[in-house]
């Protein structure tokens, strides 16, 4: 039982369960899942799908997070991946081409990329504190998004597009697969790879980490890599459900409910211990109405 | 002058600043007029308030994410309590009141519970916006004969020049705060907790009392930038100045304030301020740059100034 | 004795941390007029003692009394107003502000409710020309070199009336003429009828500036002598103390093996290698099998020598040679691929990483070396783990513990563990059998003998002499940031090496004190 109590998960998960027994009792519908049309309806899979995006970036942050780092430019990468991936798909003659939509989202992803290379030299390499080095970019970001939008909120009508955000997938949405997926590559990188103690190791005691050999400048540039895009993943659902890229609104505030999902799933900000499957839960319990 | 980490940000800023007023005026007519400069103060008196607030947290080493949530929040308390007939002489003190106890909560949250001052913001803004959701969904927009009065009253200052009176709020806790962090031990306090929490505690200085006291000035701030920022806009509005908190920050840096606490001066973050005011003013003239070039100077400058602070407070090491 | 009275008398002063008695029923006292030095080496207590007297820790009994009078300290404030003023090691000032805010912050004359910051320049110009120092009071603090910054920090110390001051450790990186000029203050001050409490670990040092010396051994008082009547290899013996001979058998063996170095060519050599503020250009060879032990007191060179052996930090002059081929190491993993391991003095802040399993810390090194990609099999890391906790008797023995909440002497052997783990050729193991028990002691001693047999190269750093003779092949002595001999342990005893360690070595500078010596 103490075993049980003293899990990280413990509370999260209590407070979860808490929250649906009082959606149960004042909405009794709340649990009713239906098949219509071969896909699954009904608010936790609202819940779930809704929820993707952030849990994409949630994924991507406590990584950042276990480092004792912050990435608050994600939010800016989303609008950033959104804009390019609809620019390119709008610029070409055939926009429901499912060529042009992969080349669009291999795009979006490579700058992404080079996005999360930049926080990482920042971090890394200059040694700016974190929450600085990502707030340079997350200033800088919305203003690139809308040069790239050139103003517009770009709507694209591209159906192989459209797929990423409200496609199903044996029934349940494309997006959740997404995030299913992204979370069990994490999950793969840092359980079967060494690369989960090595970032634990480097949160909690850098100095130890570095006497024993790790080479921490690598690892943090792959961990900010791998959370803008992450964040790139997420800008490109969350676009392609609502089939337009504002550079304004895409992934507004998506940094902070990342980071509070994180932290109430458990991630100690303070660096170190942290655990990936937490932001599921915390993601679903923290959805704002 | 320019190597110390103490004047050498704020000297550059200077001149960035009279760069830009150099560009602006050989590339623009009537851009070096009086007016355009006293219109730098009326349209971001509420920012100046602000970074003001800001300035004592980052001098700490701390900072506060809660600001642009506060002025909202304060706009939302005045539009609904106007409207519901409330008197602005209740109304005004009862909201400065109220962000300064929000300031307070979050004051304890950081030095008793030892919350990250980012997550304790954070918190702060969240239930901020989440307030104002409460009290409204909507815009309210304000008829109060008071604040209709303040917002369209300009005081003239000769010539064809005018000023509004937030101007006057402005430039007057601006005063005051430099008295404040010059002239009192309590702000000599507040740098020396940015220079070295540990070695202020030592040096037997009142630590807690003045970290505490550090986010209730900013909640105070917030709260008075909230109610000129009413005086401007006229109305309540929960999703009002998204994003502010930023401008703050980049203000606050761009003036010569190190994050890392214990270097910078109010009046760089007036500086700053009058930066940002005038990036958006060569846009607004240059009429075929776009208004998204003013977050990408932002963005840019921030940089500058980050990797400017890095290298003077690293040759020391 | 007919003696003043004394300005403080701490009596019976106990004080217990979870796990250890920092201090136990340990009396001191302070004369006006006099400098006395409180000596011990890591761990006697002399820091918590000096955190008692300035209020940061109340002790759990006994009396503090000043002018006669009882008082308990609640905090940093209450024991500067009884007249307590303290100027830490590392500069407890704000390099952010000017020399008068930091001689006179808290303190600031005030005038219409403000600052006046006039008289405050003024005040702190006064301070600064009582104490015969030439430092504009208003330039930034921080543009001042350490020395400066300690003597305003002396300066600040002065302006409250100071009855008392507590130097703790001020000269740790200072060089000669600025400990000349520290001292001149110092007996400015005695003579003003300050009384002085001093804290450091050149001997040199001691003998020159203090009246009186009480020495500190594992948090209890071991006595306290006139200067004039204590010899310096009885003040070094003191601190140090003698352990119980619990292993006899490890000191024959080592001495049978005298003969151990055979191949030509050293494994490892340190040519020049030296660090400024840290050491002064060291040669060392460490030939295969072989255990080096460095003898010294705390703070002469023992650790710096280590980390830049291992490449924690960079010399700036001379060279290291594996095999005969010069290296260059800028980081750990650099020297870790030489296969030359380092295992910190500093336990928790630079070895164990604590909340991680004593899986997850003994796989660390070897994990590192292998790359992210390569992951150790769980089966072969278990079987790996399961045989270092048997052999190294690591208790609990349980894989999945935290390292955290083991016992010091065991999170020691899960860092011999990490480092053995990935086979190095040399190990240089600074303190390890420092605060733990007599048994774990005795285990970790045994191993390094096995290793070295096995043709292994330690390099073993203890401030315990019995120890490093025991297990040396060869021992260097370190003492004031160089190394002053490097002796053959052919018959060599405690004595000898206390001998070397309290006058210096070969009679060149031996009795000259640092202070006045010519800087080079």
């Amino acid at each position: 039982m103490s075993r049980v109590l003293t899990n990280r998960l413990f509370w999260p998960v209590v407070v979860l369960l808490a929250l649906f027994a009082v959606n149960l009792v004042a909405f009794p519908g709340f649990f009713a899942i239906e098949v219509k049309n071969g896909h699954l309806f009904g608010s936790l899979v609202d819940i779930v799908r809704n929820g993707a995006p952030t849990l994409i970036i949630a994924i991507g942050m406590t990584l950042v997070i276990a480092t004792r780092g912050i990435d608050l430019s994600v939010g800016a990468i989303c609008a950033i991946a959104g804009a390019i991936s609809c620019s390119i798909i709008l610029g070409s003659p055939d926009p429901g081409n499912v060529g042009t939509v992969v080349v669009a989202v291999i795009t979006a992803l490579l700058v992404a990329l080079v996005l999360g290379l930049w926080n990482g030299f920042l971090v890394a390499v200059i040694g700016v504190q974190p929450i600085i080095a990502t707030l340079v970019l997350m200033t800088a970001g919305r203003g690139i998004a809308m040069l790239i939008t050139e103003g517009q909120i770009l709507t694209v009508n591209s159906a192989p597009f459209k797929t990423l955000g409200s496609g199903f997938l044996f029934g349940i949405p494309v997006a959740v697969w997404i995030a299913a997926a992204i979370f069990a590559l994490a999950a793969l990188l840092t359980r079967r790879t060494a690369l989960g103690l090595f970032i634990e190791s480097v949160g909690i005691n850098p100095e130890a980490s570095r006497q024993a050999g790790l080479r921490s400048r690598g690892l943090l540039f792959s961990v900010y890599t791998f959370s803008a895009v992450c964040a790139a993943i997420a800008g490109l659902v969350l676009t392609s459900n609502q089939t337009a890229a504002d550079a304004n609104n895409t992934g507004l505030f998506i940094e902070l409910d990342a980071i509070l999902a994180v932290v109430i799933g458990g991630t100690s900000l303070a660096g170190g211990r942290y655990s990936s499957s937490a932001p599921w839960w915390a993601r679903s319990s923290s959805r704002r109405s | 002058m320019l190597t110390s980490p103490k004047h050498g940000p704020v000297v550059v800023t200077l001149v960035l600043l009279l760069a830009i007023f150099a560009i602006g005026g050989l590339r623009y007519r009537g851009f070096l007029g009086g007016q355009v400069f006293l219109n730098l103060f009326v349209d971001n008196a509420y920012l100046i308030v602000l970074a003001v607030g800001m300035t004592f947290v980052i001098l700490t080493g701390g900072i506060d994410l809660s600001v642009g949530a506060v002025v909202a929040l304060s706009t939302m308390i005045a539009a609904s309590m106007l409207q519901a007939g409330w008197s602005p002489g209740v109304v005004i003190p009862l909201i400065l009141i109220a962000t300064s106890v929000l300031g307070l909560l979050v004051g304890l949250m950081i030095h008793v519970f030892k919350v990250q001052p980012f997550i304790a913001t954070l918190a702060a803004m969240f239930l901020a916006r989440g307030l104002c959701y409460i009290i409204s969904n909507n815009s309210i927009s304000i008829t109060d004969p008071f604040f209709t009065a303040f917002a369209y009253t300009r005081i003239p200052l000769g010539g064809r020049l005018s000023i509004t009176p937030s101007v006057v709020v402005a430039v007057l806790v601006v005063i005051a705060a430099v008295v404040v962090l010059q002239y009192t031990r309590f702000g000599r306090t507040v740098y020396a907790l940015g220079g070295g929490e540990q070695s202020g505690m030592l040096m037997g200085l009142a630590v807690a009392r003045t970290k505490v006291l550090v986010y209730i000035i900013s909640g105070f701030c917030s709260g008075l930038a909230g109610i000129l920022f009413t005086f401007y806009t006229l109305s309540g509005y929960p999703l009002t100045a998204i994003g502010t908190e930023l401008d703050a920050i980049a203000a606050v840096v761009i003036g010569g304030t190190l994050l890392t606490g214990g270097y910078g001066f109010v009046l760089g973050s007036v500086l700053g301020v009058l930066v940002l005011g005038v990036i958006q003013t060569i846009i607004t003239f240059e009429g075929t740059l776009s208004s998204w070039w003013t977050r990408i100077f932002i963005g840019a400058l921030l940089l500058v100034f980050i990797v400017l602070q890095k290298l003077l407070t690293a040759r020391r090491r | 004795m007919a003696e003043r009275n004394a300005v403080v008398e701490l009596n019976d002063i106990s004080i217990t941390f979870p796990g250890v008695k920092a201090l136990d029923s340990v009396g001191f006292r302070l004369f006006p007029g006099e400098v006395h030095s409180l000596m011990g080496e890591n761990g006697a207590g002399k820091s918590t003692l000096i955190k008692v007297l300035t209020g940061v820790y109340s002790p759990d009994t006994g009396v503090i009394t000043v002018d006669g009078e009882r008082v308990a300290f609640s905090g940093p404030a209450e024991s500067q107003a009884a007249g307590i003023s303290t100027v830490y090691q590392e500069v407890n000032l704000l390099a952010n502000l000017t020399v008068a805010e930091n001689i006179m912050l808290g303190r600031e004359p005030h005038r219409f409710g403000v600052v006046d910051w006039r008289a405050t320049r003024k005040r702190a110009a006064e301070l600064l020309s009582d104490l015969h120092l030439d430092i504009d009071p208003s330039s930034l603090l921080g543009d001042h070199s350490l020395a400066v910054q300690q003597l305003v920090a002396i300066a600040r110390a002065t302006n409250v009336q100071a009855k008392v001051l507590i130097l703790d450790e001020p000269t740790s990186s200072l060089d000669a003429d600025e400990v000349a000029e520290l001292f001149r203050v110092i007996r400015s001050l005695k003579e003003s009828g300050v009384a002085i409490l001093f804290v450091s670990h050149f001997l040199d040092q001691v003998y020159e500036i203090s009246d009186r010396i009480t020495v500190l051994r594992n948090g209890k008082l071991i006595g306290e002598y006139l200067t004039g009547d204590l010899l310096r290899i009885d003040l070094v013996q003191k601190m140090i103390g003698k352990e119980l001979a619990v292993l006899d058998d490890i000191q024959s063996r080592v001495q049978e093996e005298q003969s151990g170095a055979t191949a030509d060519v050293p494994f490892v050599s340190a040519i020049g290698l030296g660090r400024k503020g840290a050491i002064e250009p060291v040669d060392l060879d460490v030939y295969e099998g072989e255990v080096v032990g460095i003898a010294g007191l705390l703070g002469s060179g023992r650790t710096e020598l280590a980390r830049i052996l291992s490449g924690v930090d960079r010399p700036d002059s001379g060279e290291i040679q594996v095999e005969g081929r010069g290296r260059r190491f800028r980081t750990p993993r650099a020297a870790l691929s030489s296969r030359i391991a380092y295992s910190s003095e500093n336990r928790r802040a630079e070895g164990i990483v604590a909340e991680l399993s004593v899986r997850d810390n003994l796989a660390l090194a070897l994990q590192a070396d292998r790359g992210w990609f390569r992951r150790i099999p769980r089966k072969r890391l278990d079987e790996l783990t399961q045989s270092y906790i048997e052999t190294l008797q690591i208790r609990p023995a349980n894989p999945d513990i935290l390292v955290g909440n083991l016992s010091g002497g065991n999170q020691q052997k899960v860092l011999l563990a990490r480092w053995l783990a990935i086979a190095p050729r040399l190990l240089i193991l600074d303190e390890p059998t420092r605060g733990i028990d007599v048994g774990a002691k005795a285990e970790i001693q045994k191993l390094v003998a096995n290793l070295a047999e096995n043709g292994m190269s330690v390099v073993f750093i203890s401030a315990e002499l019995e120890e490093v003779l025991r297990l040396s092949n060869r021992v260097a002595i370190m003492r004031d940031r160089r190394m002053v001999a490097d002796l053959p342990n052919r018959d060599l005893t405690v004595d000898d090496i206390l001998g070397v360690i309290a006058e210096g070595a070969g009679g060149d500078e031996s009795d000259a004190p640092t202070a006045e010596r010519i800087p080079s």
